[in-house]
């Protein structure tokens, strides 16, 4: 019997591994957790896209707000964008767009034939700033506190579910 | 970082003269090395699997030109490393940090290594009586 | 029709693998030898079939028969004809096929050259392996199918990847399947034995050719996807770490570790049941592997397109085979009693900590592959790449390498130690002295180079010397052993100067201009436009001088397959004795034809897969050993008599 306890070793590991590659296959996903949720804004200083001055993070303390990053050269951007103008309208927070590695002719016509749902738009052309939120592709959102906090933080489009299911919640706690 | 680009886009506009420059215009190997170092450690998140040196994806370029600009400012290995981590997370390196979550990565082989060793040596022993 | 035909072909298949599956293992237990006969026959017939269905898939591909989906998908109109043939492999569907095809010529194989076999013994080990090609021959009937037409029939097909349409890419996965199948052979007699309770010298000595031809075939494969790697994706390395290289890379390993148990084993009635643990295990990662590449578990860049039903498929298989192994394994092992005893004195020793290193370092390489998974459960992410890898091989390599030559010295059953490391004492001077000329020539050498190369020479003196000094030196286990250990020390030796001694570069040049790296000149002359078959390209040249003399031009191209969308940058490589000159074209950077260009000098890479040339080439040796023959023999007549006396 104890020689049959040590000869069973290699099926139980064997067995973890088989359920290990089954889970896996259920939640396996390319998204990377950032590792700034929690943490203070990154400081900025950026031009808007639309008015000739400059605003940093603190310019943006008060209340929470949503940053979304976009470009025109970005499809999910596209299908993302009566999600963004939808939750810019309810009014329940402020929008912020940061324009990323995009051109200001391109953002420019991109903006007039789908509209503007920002409240207001940083630009970002060399991608400095994406850099220190971590953002790796567009679009992205990050929500953010009144005092400046990244509370959450959605990788890819936003859609009615994840807005329903992620963002409204999580502000909802804020308030 | 300004006079990188200054010299680069000077070149670029002075298109009559023969010229052949380095990409990064390093000051010595040390960081030549420091940089390819970084650039093969570094994760291009946005690629299948590939390190910042293979890729030509454009985010891999902004990170590798950050990356220029650090070495070429004498930034050292563990302060650029740290910086693309705040940012990126762990997933950003391809060499993992040695921390409580991670200890098993690290330190199992040579535990099997040593039950191994241990169970080969008990039993020639014991076969030897 | 003929697509008809081929699936027909297939459904037969299926049929014959459950039959051989079933009857003589059926023959075994009910010990019936007409039933147990039925298992050569069977093997036989089960091969033609899968045959003649993967050669109707290749001449599908070449009438381009674009109702049938695998070949719309993976040809095109201008698709030259070689890469048609190939193409029949190029993706999932028809790679598996081959895979099965294969299988069954391997069973037909072990059909064949096994009459050192007894009846009840070839029974159990062809049903195993029937039923292995069994669900084989399911997965490609159910989940991934070239045989599946589509309507209505496209005009012209979706071209094949232009990664695949390539020497390198095209021999490799039939090797590495050589290889997989190849192991499968080790793993059905240790099932086999296992159900039957015995394992005796004779099989493990007929198991170990396979084993080495499989290996040899493993290595080939490896060695071909490296040099793939290297000049075909641009950057200049030869080996990333990448979860689907280390899926092949796996198996080998393991292997590599069974060869050696296998000859201690094979000698002494003792670790049997290791042996018959490593072999189970080998079998079992490269169905692990197949599971990793085409799952879309992980995440590549070789990856297949992903689909989770037949991710689910290969788990199930791997579930059935291996788990169904090591369970006859947890009850069955302690009844293949070790009867001889090891002296810890001798090279069976060595040979068992050995195996020990080798599987330790799969466990490595299986727990870095599968890592980030574990953390992905807890909803955090890692990556585990080439700084880890590259950290824990040197750590356990280098030992391997110390050792190595310690075990060739001493003799079988019992030696002594002191006196064996006495004898190294001359063969370490040799080494110091090579090594400190080495650092003379190269240095600085960083801690690791210099490890990597004191243990390169220290292998080669000392299997050199060994060599000469063996009372028998001509016979093909000696020279097999010496052959495949020299090949190590290239290997590291080698290894060492490619990955420390290298010299990349990033250079923007303007047409005409000239830049100096690692004492060559390079002139960029400029970049023209190259049409072909079904590629447009952009071809640079580069000149290539030394001191003024002209070595060779280069020309890297930028190519652009227009069916598939896809850029390819495509190396130019000067191949030298001692050094590659590798050149690979950036983008262009300006209007007047500046473009931006990738230099590098790998010195004595090409070395590196001669080392696992030689390797192998060691293993294959090792299988004219007459002693093992002489053997066989003898083994054969026994059987013969006994069946003369039966009937």
């Amino acid at each position: 019997m104890k020689k049959i306890v040590i000869t069973l070793i290699p099926l139980a590991l064997f067995f973890g591994l088989v359920t290990l590659l089954f889970l896996n296959m259920g939640y396996h996903n390319e998204h990377v957790p950032s590792p700034l949720i929690g943490k203070s804004v990154p400081s900025f200083e950026l031009p808007l896209l639309y008015e000739d001055k400059t605003m940093t993070e603190q310019d943006f303390i008060g209340e929470p707000w949503l940053l979304n990053v976009w470009g025109s050269w970005c499809p999910n951007c596209l299908y993302e964008h009566p999600v963004v103008t939808d939750l810019a309208q309810s009014g329940k927070l402020k929008v912020v767009g940061l324009n990323w590695k995009d051109e200001f002719s391109d953002a420019d016509n991109w903006l007039k034939r789908l509209g503007n749902p920002y409240d207001v738009i940083l630009v970002d052309y060399v991608g400095n700033t994406a850099i220190d939120f971590g953002v790796y592709g567009a679009p992205e959102s990050f929500l953010i506190d009144a005092n400046g906090i990244i509370v959450h933080k959605i990788v890819g489009e936003l859609t009615p579910e994840n807005v329903a299911n992620e963002i409204l919640p999580k502000l909802a706690q804020l308030q | 970082m300004n006079t990188r680009y200054l010299a680069l886009i000077l070149l670029l506009l002075s298109s009559s003269s023969l010229w052949a420059i380095e990409v990064y215009d390093f000051k010595n190997q040390q960081q030549r090395e420091l940089y390819q170092e970084l650039t093969q450690e570094l994760r291009c998140l946005v690629c299948q699997n590939q390190n910042l040196a293979d890729s030509d994806a454009d985010l891999a370029k902004d990170l590798k030109n950050q990356v220029a600009d650090f070495v070429m400012n004498n930034q050292d290995k563990d302060t650029i490393l740290a910086y693309m981590v705040q940012r990126y997370g762990d997933f950003v390196t391809y060499n993992p940090p040695l921390n409580a979550g991670t200890f098993f990565l690290w330190f199992s082989p040579f535990i099997v290594l040593l039950i191994g060793a241990v169970i080969l040596i008990f039993n020639i022993r014991k076969k030897k009586q | 029709m003929l697509p008809e035909i081929g699936q027909f072909l297939l459904v037969l298949a299926l049929l014959l693998a459950t039959a051989l599956t079933v009857l003589p293992m059926l023959g075994y237990a009910r010990n019936n030898e007409t039933l147990m006969q039925t298992a050569r026959p069977l093997s036989h017939v089960l091969f033609i079939t899968t045959m003649a269905s993967f050669v109707i898939l290749v001449v599908l591909f070449v009438q381009q028969d674009f109702s049938v989906r695998y070949v719309a998908e993976n040809s095109s109109l201008e698709l030259p004809l070689r890469y048609r043939i190939t193409a029949a492999w190029g993706a999932h569907e028809g790679s598996i096929l081959m895979w099965v095809t294969v299988q069954a010529l391997w069973i037909a194989a072990v059909a064949k050259f096994s009459r050192s076999l007894s009846l009840d013994q070839i029974a159990r080990v062809l049903s195993v392996l029937g039923f292995i090609a069994l669900g084989f021959v399911a997965f490609v009937l159910f989940a991934s199918n070239p045989f599946e037409t589509i309507f209505p029939v496209p005009l012209d097909g979706r071209d094949l990847n232009p990664l695949l349409q390539d020497f390198g890419m095209i021999m490799h996965p039939p090797l590495l399947y050589f290889g997989y199948v190849g192991l499968s052979v080790a793993f059905a007699l240790s099932v086999a034995a296992l159900i039957g309770g015995e394992i005796n010298e004779q099989w493990i000595r007929w198991s170990r050719r396979w084993t080495n031809i499989a290996w040899a075939f493993l290595t080939m494969g490896i060695i071909l996807g490296s040099w793939w790697a290297y000049y075909e994706l641009g950057w200049g390395g030869w080996w990333f770490w990448d979860p689907v290289e280390n899926a092949s890379f796996l198996p080998w390993l393991a292997g590599t570790a069974l060869i050696h148990v296998q000859a201690v084993s094979e000698r002494k009635n003792a670790f049997r049941g290791w042996t018959v643990l490593l072999a189970i295990i080998a079998f079992s990662l490269c169905i692990l592997g197949t599971f990793l590449v085409r799952s879309g578990s992980i995440t590549s860049v070789h990856s297949f397109a992903a689909d989770p039903f037949r991710g689910i498929f290969i788990l199930v298989l791997l579930a059935i085979y291996s788990g169904g192994a090591l369970t006859l394994y947890t009850f069955r092992a302690n009844q293949l009693k070790s009867r001889d005893t090891i002296n810890l004195n001798s090279r069976e020793t060595l040979m068992l900590a050995n195996s020990l290193i080798f599987i330790t370092a799969t466990f490595t390489v299986l727990l870095g592959t599968l890592f980030p998974m574990i953390f992905e459960a807890v909803g955090k992410k890692i990556s585990v790449g080439a700084p880890y890898f590259g950290l824990m091989f040197f750590v356990l390599m280098i030992p391997m390498a110390v050792l190595l030559p310690l075990g060739s010295q001493l003799k079988w059953h019992r030696d002594d130690v002191m006196l064996a490391i006495k004898q190294l004492v001359p063969y370490l001077l040799i080494t110091t002295v090579l090594a400190v000329i080495v650092w003379f020539l190269f240095k600085p050498l960083n801690m690791r180079a210099i490890a990597g190369i004191y243990g390169g020479l220290w292998v080669f003196t000392a299997t050199v010397g060994q060599w000469f000094k063996h009372p028998a030196r001509g016979s093909a286990g000696v020279i097999g052993m010496s052959v495949a250990h020299i090949g190590v020390a290239v290997f590291l030796f080698s290894m060492s100067m490619t990955e420390h001694k290298d010299t990349e570069k990033d250079i923007l040049m303007q047409p005409g201009s000239t830049h100096q790296v690692a004492g060559y000149d390079f002139t960029f002359t400029g970049v023209d436009r190259v049409q072909q078959e079904n590629y447009q390209a952009q071809q640079g040249h580069v000149e290539v001088r030394r001191e003024g003399r002209l070595i060779t031009t280069l020309n890297p191209q930028k190519r652009f397959y227009p069916k598939q969308q896809m850029p390819m940058t495509e190396a130019a490589i000067y191949a030298g004795w001692t050094k590659d000159i590798y050149v690979s074209l950036g983008e262009a950077v300006n209007k007047e034809g500046g473009w931006a260009v990738r230099i590098y000098i790998k010195p004595l890479i090409r070395w590196m897969w001669f080392g696992g040339i030689l390797m192998l080439s060691g293993a294959i040796i090792a299988l004219f050993s007459t002693r093992i023959k002489r053997q066989e023999d003898k083994q054969r007549d026994r059987v013969m008599e006994q069946q003369l006396k039966l009937s």
